[in-house]
């Protein structure tokens, strides 16, 4: 793999030092700053927050704070919201994920071919990656969704339809879904092409004087050298995603049935101001998005590496 | 191959780790300024962004005193002040609060009482502060712990062209019924008959919702404690609002909140709008299409007499600021009669931070700019009565929210199930049912008390 050739690359050495006078700790303290600046701004934060997960501590009752033992725990995995809300992220990001890796597969495949112009369509393609996150929301609420206004309905009624549906209320999830799908193909799209452009040329010549056709060179060659590029794609994604706020703070308020994770520790935080109860909410999903990074990862990697030897 | 699959997978579990963390956390900034400054902290509406315009260069003028402002959207505002203020830790002097956080703050010993500062400062004029404002800014303990900036009710605001042509009236007073029987009338394919909110929220759909139960003679609690979010009236209410909407309301009704509806009577979707009077100087603004062809009636009623709701943005000084008498000095100067005096002169009349003062509603410069509402807002917000909004007593004051610090979460959770309702996914009675169960979770903390 490319990536590993690149890893080591070679450093000027710097004039021999009688390196006697430099105990271990002195050649690593310039990297001091640095890594009490990682430990200030990531891990006190999570130990913060470790913290007041066990606190009883609601802003705006200051007289009744304290230690509070599992309860924030407790309460999170009792509330029936915060249950739909688990069930919530992980249908919103397994789809999410899966379609848009389907649909960039397919245009980094378009894309991967010489054709006039392709410079401009790529860009273009990528324009929808680039909005900012909680704009590309409005526009999906306002200007396409929208019953009164929106393009959706405008095209149904160019088209001579009379029908005119209410599409967030009648479809919430799926009109989430739509709008990150929309945002997130290009980022596919991307790390996809990538992986094509970076694919050997021979093999799959070898392969055509062979009398292979092109849906062999695809799936015996193509696919399993994209896997590591869909795979990190799927990961990178999924990360993103299973936090996402904007979409479903803009599209339903977190209402139909769409309020995911991190609009629930927003709600729980913002609104409830129950401070021990929404950082109990951050730390499942911490220890939630790790487990499920390292362990899925594992499993996808395994079985891939099964079929193709 | 696996060489690099480790430290990869390390390095993106780390990089969640800091991603989800860095949103649980925010860290507070540096306090300071000198001895003849104040620092205050505002929510970021147009009205507070123009003082900050005008600051500078009259009340610093004037009196040496500088002003540094520090402007926040209204969720984080609420954050920080309670960050602050329940620390006592002074960084703010002044911070714009609305009418239902002032009671609880004052609760919490977090606000400085002003009523020797008002009896001091005549030119402060308190009695010209409209009653129901000032009633809802002063605390359980009689003191009053934070003065205006701005006030509004709700009113109804209705297209007199599209009633004079379908021949349908209101009357001054309508109730709910007569509502939804003009909004049957002048309904058609094009123009709906009323936009009421549905947007999930407990200052969204619960807004005008509470309002309507309130005059249905439904509550949330009763002064004993006792949680009524699926008793009869309460139901009746909110299934009156629920069916007003699915049969006559706006399109998209479920995701529409106030700029929903603004939108949709600004190009004439609908016929009907109750909402916030603020909306009426919006609606009749001078590049609005629908200028001048607008009535005003109060807000509808059943039960009561009025039924409109309360909202305000006043200041309010932190019991542990040094700079009381100077942060004091700003707040007199901006919720004075002088400082409205200049934003008409500067920016215009109708940019007045009104729906606080008698004396406002008298200037005729006033009058002429916001005449078409001017009297009905008045009138809305005199009606108002933010201790005692419905048939029965309540635990707690409030017209269209109840002042407890829990009422946030609940009203927004409620909110979702009757936005659901809107949608048709869910029933009236299974989104009351669940919400009694939230209300009643509410209710034990305070039963003991």
């Amino acid at each position: 793999m490319a990536v590993i050739t690149r890893e080591r690359p070679v450093v000027d050495r710097p004039p021999p030092v009688p390196r006697k006078s430099y105990p271990k700790w002195a050649r690593r303290a310039p990297l001091l700053p640095a890594l009490i600046f990682l430990i200030v701004v990531t891990q006190l934060p999570f130990v913060a927050t470790l913290v007041i997960s066990f606190m009883k501590w609601n802003s705006l009752d200051p007289t009744n704070r304290g230690f509070a033992g599992f309860d924030n725990y407790v309460n999170v995995f009792t509330d029936p919201d915060l249950r739909s809300s688990i069930v919530n992220t992980i249908v919103l990001t397994a789809s999410v994920v899966l379609i848009s890796l389907v649909l960039g597969l397919g245009l980094a495949l378009l894309l991967d071919k010489k054709f006039r112009g392709r410079g401009f369509v790529r860009t273009m393609l990528i324009a929808p990656f680039l909005v900012v996150p909680v704009a590309a929301a409005l526009i999906w609420k306002h200007v396409l969704y929208n019953p009164e206004y929106g393009l959706f309905n405008g095209i149904l009624n160019w088209l001579g339809f009379d029908a005119q549906p209410d599409w967030i209320s009648t479809m919430p999830m799926s009109a989430v879904v739509l709008s990150l799908v929309w945002q997130w193909t290009p980022f596919m799209m991307l790390i996809l092409l990538a992986g094509l452009q970076s694919k050997p040329i021979e093999p799959v010549e070898a392969a055509t004087i062979d009398g292979a056709s092109s849906f062999q060179i695809f799936r015996y060659l193509t696919f399993p050298h994209l896997r590591q590029y869909l795979e990190l794609g799927g990961l990178l994604g999924s990360i993103y995603i299973v936090q996402n706020f904007d979409a479903v703070f803009t599209i339903t308020s977190g209402g139909l049935g769409t309020a995911n994770l991190p609009y629930m520790i927003y709600q729980t935080f913002y609104q409830a101001h129950e401070y021990g109860e929404a950082s109990a909410a951050g730390v499942i999903v911490v220890a939630g998005s790790i487990l499920i990074a390292t362990f899925a990862l594992r499993v996808v990697s395994s079985l891939f590496k099964e079929e193709t030897r | 191959m696996s060489s690099i699959r480790t430290p990869l997978l390390r390095t993106f579990g780390a990089a969640t780790a800091v991603l989800l963390l860095a949103s649980a956390c925010s860290g507070a900034g540096g306090g300071g300024g000198g001895a003849d400054s104040v620092n205050v902290l505002m929510v970021n509406n147009p009205q507070m962004q123009d003082l900050q315009k005008l600051t500078a260069d009259n009340f610093t003028k004037d009196t040496g005193i500088k002003v540094n402002f520090t402007v926040l959207p209204e969720n984080d505002v609420r954050d920080k002040i309670s960050q602050d203020f329940s620390s006592q830790a002074g960084q703010y002097d002044v911070a714009t609060i609305s009418n239902y956080e002032t009671p609880m703050y004052a609760k919490n010993g977090w606000l400085a009482p002003m009523d020797d500062f008002v009896a001091k400062d005549s030119a402060f004029d308190q009695a010209d502060i409209l009653e129901p404002i000032r009633q809802s800014l002063t605390a359980a303990d009689g003191k009053v712990y934070a003065q205006p900036f701005y006030g509004e009710s709700s009113f109804l605001m209705y297209r007199k062209d599209i009633f004079e042509a379908k021949g349908v009236t209101l009357p001054e007073k309508p109730t709910w019924q007569q509502v939804a029987e003009a909004a049957a009338k002048v309904a058609t394919p094009e123009v709906r008959g009323i936009c009421l909110r549905g947007q999930p929220g407990w200052g969204q759909v619960m807004a005008p919702l509470t309002t309507v139960v309130n005059t249905f003679g439904g509550t949330w609690f009763t002064k004993d404690w006792q949680a009524q979010v699926n008793a009869p009236e309460f139901k009746e209410a909110t299934k009156f609002y629920v069916d007003l909407v699915r049969n006559y309301g706006e399109a998209g009704a479920p995701q529409a909140g106030f700029a929903e509806c603004l939108n949709n009577m600004t190009q004439g979707k609908v016929a009907m709008w109750y909402d916030a009077t603020v909306a009426a100087g919006l609606l009749e603004a001078n590049d609005s299409p629908i200028k001048g062809k607008l009535g005003f009636t109060q807000a509808p009623v059943v039960k009561t007499d009025s039924s409109g709701w309360l909202y305000t943005w006043a200041f309010g000084i932190q019991k542990a600021s040094k700079k009381q008498d100077a942060a004091w000095k700003f707040i007199s100067w901006a919720s004075g009669k002088g400082y409205e005096e200049l934003v008409g002169k500067n920016l215009g009349w109708s940019k007045l931070p009104d729906g606080k003062r008698s004396s406002t509603y008298q200037r005729a410069e006033y009058k002429q700019s916001s005449g078409s509402f001017s009297a009905q807002a008045e009138a809305a917000i005199k009606g108002a009565k933010p201790l005692n909004p419905g048939v029965q007593e309540r635990p707690a004051p409030g017209i269209q929210f109840v002042g407890i610090p829990e009422f946030t979460d609940l009203g927004t959770q409620v909110s979702q199930q009757i936005s659901s309702a809107i949608a048709g996914a869910t029933s009236v009675d299974d989104a009351l049912n669940n919400g009694q169960g939230l209300a009643e979770k509410v209710a034990a903390k305070y039963k003991g008390q």
